[in-house]
């Protein structure tokens, strides 16, 4: 059984016994567990994040690692959606909202002065929550980021890299025979398969998620958890979700969010299975939220 | 206290007391419904009494009494030369060639009011038919021809019924000795009622027998070309501007009130405006439909604005988020998905603006567009009317065939609203995009 698997089990079972019990007080607010990671691709140092008085993120240092998933889990408003925001500077259209602090892509402070946040978001892609396909073809879908970027020359090149994006995305064979049909059109989990594509067709170097399998089925939800699983050997993955199954099965380092604080980062096995913060735990264990 | 959380815990039930209710909330209901069709029926019934007057007192103007008249077309009279040049047969007397056949037709005539009265019988307009006539055929000269000429207005109005053959000869405008001769011209044949082919293709006139709607319709068409081409990329490019671009701080706050505002103000006050300003300051040519235009534009722009910034916000984020999250720029995902989606929306306010355009009257009369103009405009920079003003200067004229004919201007005028909706109702299928 894989480690994700038993960190499953223990869940499912509601083992408490073979689990220890926290060692952190519920009052601790310090970040518990392995921030950073030795190679990383993003790595945060003292995030703030205000909207107008509402001080949503609380001073939050996090490293993403290259080729790994990083879930954040969280009841519903402790920040992590805006944390994930932050990461491609999508908190930029949201009026009101300031960000503070340092986020280093490969080294590089994406909140400089200098950085253009439109080849920024080109290296660090974004998938919503509700699947979003533009009401336009399915070749157009695809087609759209690499045509804005001037990634091919010919229309034979752009069909090589929709078709290789849809059959990154799994998605290739459902669809290969209607290109031209409305993006649209497809179901939900089609649908979001497609926002991926779109997504992972302009070869960003980290994909964003944010609660990519909410509006799906469950297996539509497999289906999107296996590309997960896949497009993590060539992208790193930070992914949102409120599904601790979920986060157990696709991820490989697990934040947990608590009130716009980042209460504890583990590798996710661990997180499951010994959480150190009683918040954790409480989560977790379903006593909170 | 089981059942501390309802009002009354007695013996009857709350299934009991909802079968009570529902005779009473189904009858407010049944009201509720009457209520919204009887103010569909006043609507409607309002609609229809407009229409139905309209149309029974101008459907009659698209008919036009004519008169057979055989006219000597004799040499001596046209080109005493022989020359045949377009000069000399351009300017030769046809009238008293009319004259003369009216003279050979009813030869008892005599005396010079009762021939003034009897050559009044023909319309003013039939020399110039018959110039037309000799003039693209000046083989015609020294022939007898036969042609259908319009009759004089009072005689339409005669024979459209109008005028009462019965009343006392002081209360009518057609007199007895007429009265005979028309009915005379009648019994040989010689009145018909035909379509009015002049009234769609002719400007405006002093005889209601030759006036027609071409002019103001030509003016209105052009009127309305330039308020389109600058309303429409002005206004949509004001609406994505502010709405997706400009920051919201108190001065796009006092953009906005400003652009409410202007939407409000009497259209009157634009055309003083477009006066002052378009007139004494740039000297624009007085009365031409490019003035009109710019000022028609000045009063469409508020309404094109805020319909195209409520189509706007109605573009769902998520759009907006899926274009930025993959690295487009702001133009982009403006450009190529956020305009597409409000178009719909976008063309609506348009139309709606259009409309008010085109039934505006009120600032054209301060720009001079309300003078008589007997020519049909052929660009933008020569002087016209427009539909509305016609009917008003239609209705404002004493004569009794203008009653009909301004009648018909408002049907034209409701036509061409017409076929601009259903354009607009076209275009917005044709755009319009499920998300």
């Amino acid at each position: 059984m894989s480690p994700q698997g038993q960190a499953m089990a223990f869940k499912l079972d509601g083992d408490a016994a073979a689990r220890q019990p926290a060692t952190v007080g519920r009052d601790v607010r310090e970040t518990v567990g392995e921030v950073r990671v030795n190679d990383p691709r993003i790595r945060c140092t003292d995030i703030n994040v205000h909207y107008g008085e509402k001080h949503a993120i609380k001073n939050i240092s996090l490293d993403v690692g290259k080729g790994e998933v990083l879930a954040m889990i969280g009841p519903s408003g402790c920040g992590k959606s805006t944390f994930l925001r932050c990461l491609n500077r999508m908190n930029d259209t949201v009026r009101d909202c300031r960000v503070t602090g340092e986020i280093l892509l490969d080294g590089e402070d994406i909140n400089g002065r200098h950085i253009d946040v439109v080849p920024l978001r080109a290296r660090v892609a974004m998938v919503f929550q509700k699947p979003n396909p533009f009401p336009k073809s399915i070749y157009e879908n695809v087609a759209f980021g690499p045509r804005i970027h001037g990634l091919c020359e010919s229309k034979s090149d752009m069909d090589v890299i929709v078709e290789s994006s849809l059959r990154k995305a799994n998605l290739w064979d459902e669809v290969k025979d209607r290109l031209d049909d409305v993006g649209t059109g497809l179901s939900g989990g089609q649908q979001q398969r497609l926002c991926i594509a779109r997504a992972i067709a302009i070869e960003p170097e980290v994909i964003l998620m944010d609660e990519p399998c909410s509006a799906l089925d469950p297996i539509s939800t497999a289906k999107v958890e296996q590309l997960i699983e896949e497009l993590r050997q060539q992208y790193s993955i930070v992914i949102v979700t409120h599904s601790m199954q979920q986060a157990a099965r696709v991820s490989q380092r697990t934040a947990y969010f608590h009130m716009g604080d980042l209460i504890e980062v583990s590798e996710t096995d661990r997180l499951f299975i010994k959480p150190r913060h009683q918040l954790t735990e409480d989560y977790i264990t379903g006593r909170f939220g | 206290m089981t059942n501390s959380t309802h009002a009354q815990p007695d013996s009857v039930s709350s299934f009991a007391r909802i079968q009570a209710g529902m005779a009473r909330r189904r009858a407010a209901e049944q009201r509720f419904k009457m209520l919204g069709r009887i103010a569909v029926g006043i609507g409607l019934l309002f609609l229809i009494v407009l229409l139905g007057s309209i149309v029974s007192k101008g459907y009659t103007a698209f008919w036009q009494t004519q008169m057979r008249i055989d006219v000597m077309l004799s040499a001596d009279e046209i080109d005493p030369e022989g020359t045949r040049k377009a000069e000399t047969l351009r300017k030769a007397d046809y009238s008293s060639l009319i004259k003369q056949s009216m003279r050979e037709m009813f030869p008892d005539v005599s005396g010079r009011r009762d021939r003034f009265a009897l050559y009044g019988l023909v319309s003013n307009g039939a020399a110039f038919d018959l110039r037309d006539r000799v003039m693209a055929d000046p083989s015609l000269i020294g022939t007898k021809v036969s042609l259908w000429v319009p009759a004089d207005d009072d005689v339409d109005m005669l024979m459209k019924g109008h005028i009462d053959r019965d009343a006392a000869e002081g209360d009518r405008r057609i007199k007895d000795n007429a009265l005979g001769w028309i009915e005379k011209l009648e019994a040989d044949g010689r009145l018909e009622m035909r379509f009015n082919v002049d009234f769609f293709t002719k400007g405006d006139s002093r005889d209601p027998e030759l006036a027609g709607i071409r002019g103001a319709l030509m003016g209105t068409i052009f009127t309305l070309m330039v308020t389109l081409a600058l309303s429409f990329p002005l206004g949509v490019a004001a609406a994505v501007y502010l709405e997706e671009f400009a920051p919201k701080n108190k001065w796009t706050d006092l953009i906005e009130v400003n652009i409410n505002n202007l939407a409000a103000v009497p259209s009157i006050v634009f055309g003083l405006l477009g006066l002052a300003v378009f007139i004494n300051v740039f000297e624009l040519p007085r009365s031409a439909p490019l003035l009109g235009g710019l000022v028609l534009t000045l009063m469409t722009l508020p309404t094109i604005i805020i319909a195209s910034r409520a189509a706007l916000k109605s573009v769902p984020p998520s759009i907006r988020d899926a274009a930025l999250g993959i690295g487009a720029s702001p133009m982009q995902a403006t450009l190529f998905h956020v305009i597409p989606l409000a178009l719909p929306g976008m063309l609506t306010g348009t139309i709606i603006g259009m409309a008010q355009a085109l039934g505006e009257t009120a600032p054209l009369l301060m720009i001079g567009m309300v003078a008589f103009i007997a020519d049909v405009p052929q660009g933008v920079f020569d002087p016209s009317t427009a539909l509305p003003v016609q009917i008003y200067l239609w209705a404002d004229s004493p004569e009794r065939a203008y009653v009909e004919r301004t009648s018909a201007a408002i049907m034209v005028l409701l036509a061409f609203l017409a076929l601009m909706n259903l354009v607009a109702v076209l275009l917005r299928k044709r755009f319009e995009r499920r998300w």
